[in-house]
């Protein structure tokens, strides 16, 4: 918070005003309201810092301060030099193709991951503790062989042909494939996965794709392998020439040996190239996760065929459970038909001998109405057409009307009321149109 | 998400999400915030997802959709989030989908699939689906994957709302920092700006929404911000500003086509006129006339009408006259007078209309600075002032643990004494009577406070008194004899009429200073001739007073202690 200013000046003190230490404390603040302050901004986190660790203005400031200051040296600190081999110590600078430069500059740890900072850096220890004045002061010998040596490896390292044309050739970066008893206790992907890690450095196509894990998908698997097979390398191995003698004198020397260089390259490369086949051929080999792949399509395979089958099957099991549902259909309908002749015989036969017996009463009924004579007995010839009529009307009414008649005459014996039941059933059927009026002469 | 938990791999915007429209803001490597454009180009982003076939339209697209297919357009539903159907005003819904109540919130019916039946979606999913496009569009234009996020919010956001928002944006995969109110957030986005000064001051962050408004007095006390009184209000509204307009030129339009029925009285008409008032609105706030034009406004029936900008402040001055009174309303309920604000920030999209500044800026004395566009060259768009709040804290607290923030915004933290009575010197005269009262440390200040002010003395320098007080503000009030010289600006001719009590007088109104408590006297002696004296003070929280006077460039100096009441708050004594 910016200073206030105030241009009014202050009063002068007052004649004979005096204060204990100049300062007389007099009033209390009025008390003080509660409020939220919004959790919102720089302010307010330096707000809640201070709170939270009950800090005052002043601390909070200087631990701060201290913070902010200590990032600046942590960021100086990052490395720290390996231990010196004392034989590496010892060699000669003429030797420096035989150097391990990473070794020299002591960032061994890193190799082809070194950055160009971190090898100016080192580079820059590695002077300030070995320069040749340095070891003079120390009262050592006038020996720079080794400096020399880190000028090389600084020289080689920071330029990019030559760092790729030793990196090509720097075996300490390399790591062994794992055997296959190794590979197999169930660390195959750290230990494999080193290997295609360190062999990715010669990749012209970055990033390499990585070995994964057993959760890998199949896509990223196949094209782990694609990739591997298809390897472009940027390797080459001009480090390892045997150096071409640099004197006009022999000339033919000179590019025999250069050929030989050439050849020798070459023979390297091709080498190195069926080295890195065979790699990833073993890996290939070892890997659990092609062979989970080809059972899982096997299994897909299978599974198709057995649905398959099991479809068929169910199929033919369907087909012959309905012929036989059908069958058994038939055979049931079959023995309901002939069930329901028979019944139909028998009804057909009561209901004959229903109606005879019916017909019996009517004709009965007919003699007990006396043939519908008044009077004395009957003449033959009133009997003949009374029956003849009754005959007439049994005839032309069905068996259930047969059976309402029957009902009607059961019982009944006085003549008169037989013959009026006689006269009320021609009545209906000549209603009916079935007979002709007049037609039943014995009953008129 | 993974990131949850690891703040290294966070990626955290500003949302600002409202009622209408909403907008996203990052804050770039240099610290300045930025609102982020959509792919259709849009800052301000229209809160409204339709449905078409199965087909998700969003933003300026889903708004267009209110004309044909306003059944599966959803809006408005900001302020149903975390709500039980009783409770909410389904009113701005009316010409879009409707809500309905769906167990214990609210939920909205559309056809958000292929198939032919509505389905039933919560608030809360709708959100979800809003947030996510929203992430979507600050993820493509950022080239990374957005993973939290500040959300502004109205100050009065119940708890529940919150909850329900957080859930929302956790589904959207968005992890919320923290919530933080919608007028701080508008005052932090003009404290950061760059080469912005700290100073003690009192902010109305006056917010005229597309569905309400919200006023908020904020005290700023050396970059810390407390809430001192709010206002809510729904009646006032962009949507009557629109409505002011759809009136005018539904009558014109029938003026014109007597054979032509009311275009307010079929709903398709109506989102048409809706729309398009919309749209001169917003040209008005740049240009002083606009064209409305709509093809087939009603029965078949073209409308074009121009429109100046004299006119819609006639239309709109009922309402702007309202939010005016808002404001002051605001004031009176902060304890304050107009006089006590320093700034007013005038915030929300319709704050572009010009007349809503400036009928603002004549309720308040000159003294008072109303940041809106039309005011002052160098304000910020009000419709994005809530969202680059938002991203310069979400910038501020992205590297901290969801712990740490939280802790923070703890009561036990946010809770602090204010000051309640202004501290400062006497200069001049040691005598209270006559002695001219100078603010050190303002009232409304949270607790503790250290603050620092340089002092001049006598010309011939010697020994000076510092009698430190607290000082009572008051307004003072002169009858109109003596020539007003610094008068509010009372003689413009606008509408100032209804807003004060008695202005025919024209009174002369003043912030001076009495005198209160007394609390220390200290003596600095042998000050050099110009020289000048410095006074530290430090309140702590339990109100005792550290103060150190020294000559500017002196050594030694005084100091005093100054303890407190005996009996203070929270038994902390």
């Amino acid at each position: 918070m910016a200073t206030v200013t105030i241009a009014l000046p202050l009063p002068v003190l007052p004649e004979g005003w005096a204060g204990e230490k100049d300062f007389k404390s007099i009033g209390q603040l009025s008390a003080a309201t509660d409020r939220n302050i919004e959790p919102v901004g720089p302010h307010f986190l330096a707000h809640a810092r201070r709170k939270r660790h009950k800090r005052t203005f002043s601390e909070d400031e200087r631990i701060q301060a201290q913070a902010n200051v200590k990032k600046v040296e942590d960021d100086d600190e990052g490395e720290i030099s390996e231990p010196e081999d004392p034989l590496m110590l010892q060699r000669e600078a003429k030797d420096w193709k035989g150097q391990d430069h990473y070794a020299v500059l002591g960032i061994s740890r890193y190799r082809w991951k070194a950055t160009e900072e971190q090898i100016k850096k080192a580079h820059r220890k590695k002077v300030l503790k070995h320069h040749p004045d340095k070891k003079a002061a120390a009262g050592g010998t006038e020996d720079d062989q080794f400096f020399k040596c880190i000028q090389k490896a600084t020289e080689v390292l920071l330029d990019p042909t030559k760092r790729r044309q030793f990196d090509s050739v720097d075996e300490a970066a390399d790591v062994e494939p794992p055997s296959k008893k190794e590979s197999q206790k169930g660390n195959f992907y750290k230990l494999w996965g080193k290997v295609f890690e360190a062999e990715s450095r010669f990749s012209k196509v970055t990033p390499a794709p990585k070995l994964g894990n057993e959760n890998s998908s199949k896509e990223d698997v196949e094209h782990f392998y694609n990739f591997w097979y298809n390897f472009d390398s940027w390797r080459t191995f001009e480090y390892l020439d045997e150096d071409v003698p640099d004197d006009n004198e022999s000339r033919d020397q000179k590019r025999h040996i250069e050929r030989k260089n050439n050849n020798a390259r070459r023979k390297r490369k091709a080498e190195d190239n069926a080295r890195l086949r065979k790699l990833v051929d073993d890996c290939l080999a070892l890997d659990e996760r092609i062979k989970k792949f080809r059972q899982a399509e096997h299994a897909q395979k299978n599974k198709r065929r057995f649905e398959k089958e099991a479809e068929q099957k169910r199929l033919a099991e369907e087909a012959a459970k309905k012929k036989e549902e059908e069958a058994k259909a038939q055979a049931e309908k079959e023995a309901a038909e002939k069930a329901a002749k028979a019944d139909g015989k028998k009804a057909k036969e009561a209901a004959k001998n229903a109606a005879k017996k019916n017909k019996r009463v009517v004709r009965g009924a007919v003699k007990d109405a006396n043939y519908f004579h008044s009077g004395g007995d009957a003449p033959a010839a009133r009997i003949d057409s009374a029956l003849n009529d009754v005959d007439h009307i049994i005839t032309k009414i069905d068996n259930e009307e047969l059976a309402v008649l029957t009902s009607k005459l059961n019982g009944v014996k006085d003549a008169g009321k037989i013959k009026s039941i006689f006269q009320e059933e021609v009545q209906s059927l000549v209603g009916a149109g079935k007979l002709k009026d007049g037609e039943i002469k014995s009953l008129a | 998400m993974s990131a949850e938990s690891d703040p290294a791999q966070r990626v955290a915007i500003g949302i600002s999400f409202g009622n209408s429209y909403s907008s996203i803001a990052y804050t770039s490597g240099e610290g300045k915030a930025e609102v982020i454009a959509n792919e259709d180009g849009d800052r301000q982003i229209p809160s409204i997802l339709s449905y078409v076939e199965g087909e998700e339209l969003h933003g300026s697209q889903a708004k267009t959709q209110l004309v044909r297919n306003a059944k599966n357009t959803v809006t408005t539903f900001r302020d149903f989030l975390g709500q039980d159907f009783k409770s909410i005003d389904p009113t701005p819904c009316h010409q879009s989908a409707h809500p309905v109540p769906s167990e214990s919130t609210v939920a909205f019916k559309v056809r958000d699939t292929e198939a032919e039946e509505e389905s039933t979606v919560t608030v809360s999913e709708i959100t979800t689906r809003h947030l996510k496009r929203l992430r979507q569009s600050a993820s493509d234009y950022l080239g990374k994957d957005v993973n939290a996020a500040v959300i502004t919010v109205p100050t009065n956001f119940s708890d529940a709302q919150k909850d329900a928002l957080n859930k929302a944006a956790k589904e959207a995969g968005i992890e919320v920092l923290q919530f933080i109110s919608e007028p701080v957030a508008a005052v932090l986005a003009y404290d950061a700006r760059p080469g912005a000064q700290l100073a003690d001051k009192i902010i109305v962050v006056a917010d005229l929404g597309g569905t309400r408004s919200d006023i908020a007095v904020v005290a700023s006390r050396g970059g810390i911000y407390s809430v001192l009184a709010t206002i809510h209000d729904y009646e006032v509204s962009g949507i009557q500003l629109d409505q002011a307009l759809m009136d005018h030129f539904a009558k014109e339009f029938l003026k014109k086509n007597k054979s032509a029925g009311d275009p307010r009285e079929n709903d398709r008409s109506l989102a048409k006129l809706k729309l398009e008032s919309e749209a001169v609105k917003k040209a008005l706030s740049i240009g002083t006339t606009a064209n409305f034009s709509v093809e087939s406004l009603a029965d078949g029936v073209d409308f074009t009408a121009s429109i100046n900008r004299t006119r819609y402040d006639l239309l709109a001055s009922k309402h702007i006259a309202a939010f005016v009174r808002l404001v002051t309303h605001a004031v009176e309920k902060a304890q304050l007078d107009p006089l006590d604000i320093t700034e007013i920030i005038v915030a929300g999209g319709n704050s572009h209309t010009p007349k809503v500044a400036s009928a603002v800026a004549n309720a308040f004395p000159e003294t008072t600075t109303v940041l809106a566009p039309s005011t002052s060259p160098t304000a910020i768009n009000p419709s994005e002032l809530s969202v680059r709040g938002a991203a310069i804290q979400a910038s501020l607290i992205q590297e901290f643990d969801l712990e740490d923030i939280e802790q923070s915004s703890h009561p036990m933290v946010t809770v602090t004494p204010h000051l309640s009575h202004a501290v400062g010197v006497l200069c001049i005269s040691g005598e209270e009577s006559s002695g001219i009262f100078h603010t050190i440390v303002d009232a409304e200040t949270p607790l503790p406070v250290r603050r620092t002010a340089i002092i001049s003395t006598p010309r011939e320098g010697g020994d000076v008194l510092i009698k430190l007080v607290e000082g009572l503000r008051h307004i003072k009030v002169t009858k109109p004899e003596p020539k007003p010289k610094k008068e509010k600006s009372e003689d413009d001719d606008e509408d100032d009429s209804d807003e004060d009590e008695s202005e025919e007088e024209e009174e002369l109104r003043e912030k001076t200073w009495k005198i209160g408590n007394v609390l220390s006297e200290a003596a600095v002696k042998g000050v050099k001739k110009g020289g000048k004296v410095e006074v530290q003070i430090n309140i702590t929280a339990d109100l005792n007073v550290n103060a150190i006077f020294r000559e500017v460039g002196g050594k030694g100096g005084v100091r005093g202690l100054l303890s407190g009441p005996k009996v203070t708050q929270n038994g902390s004594a």
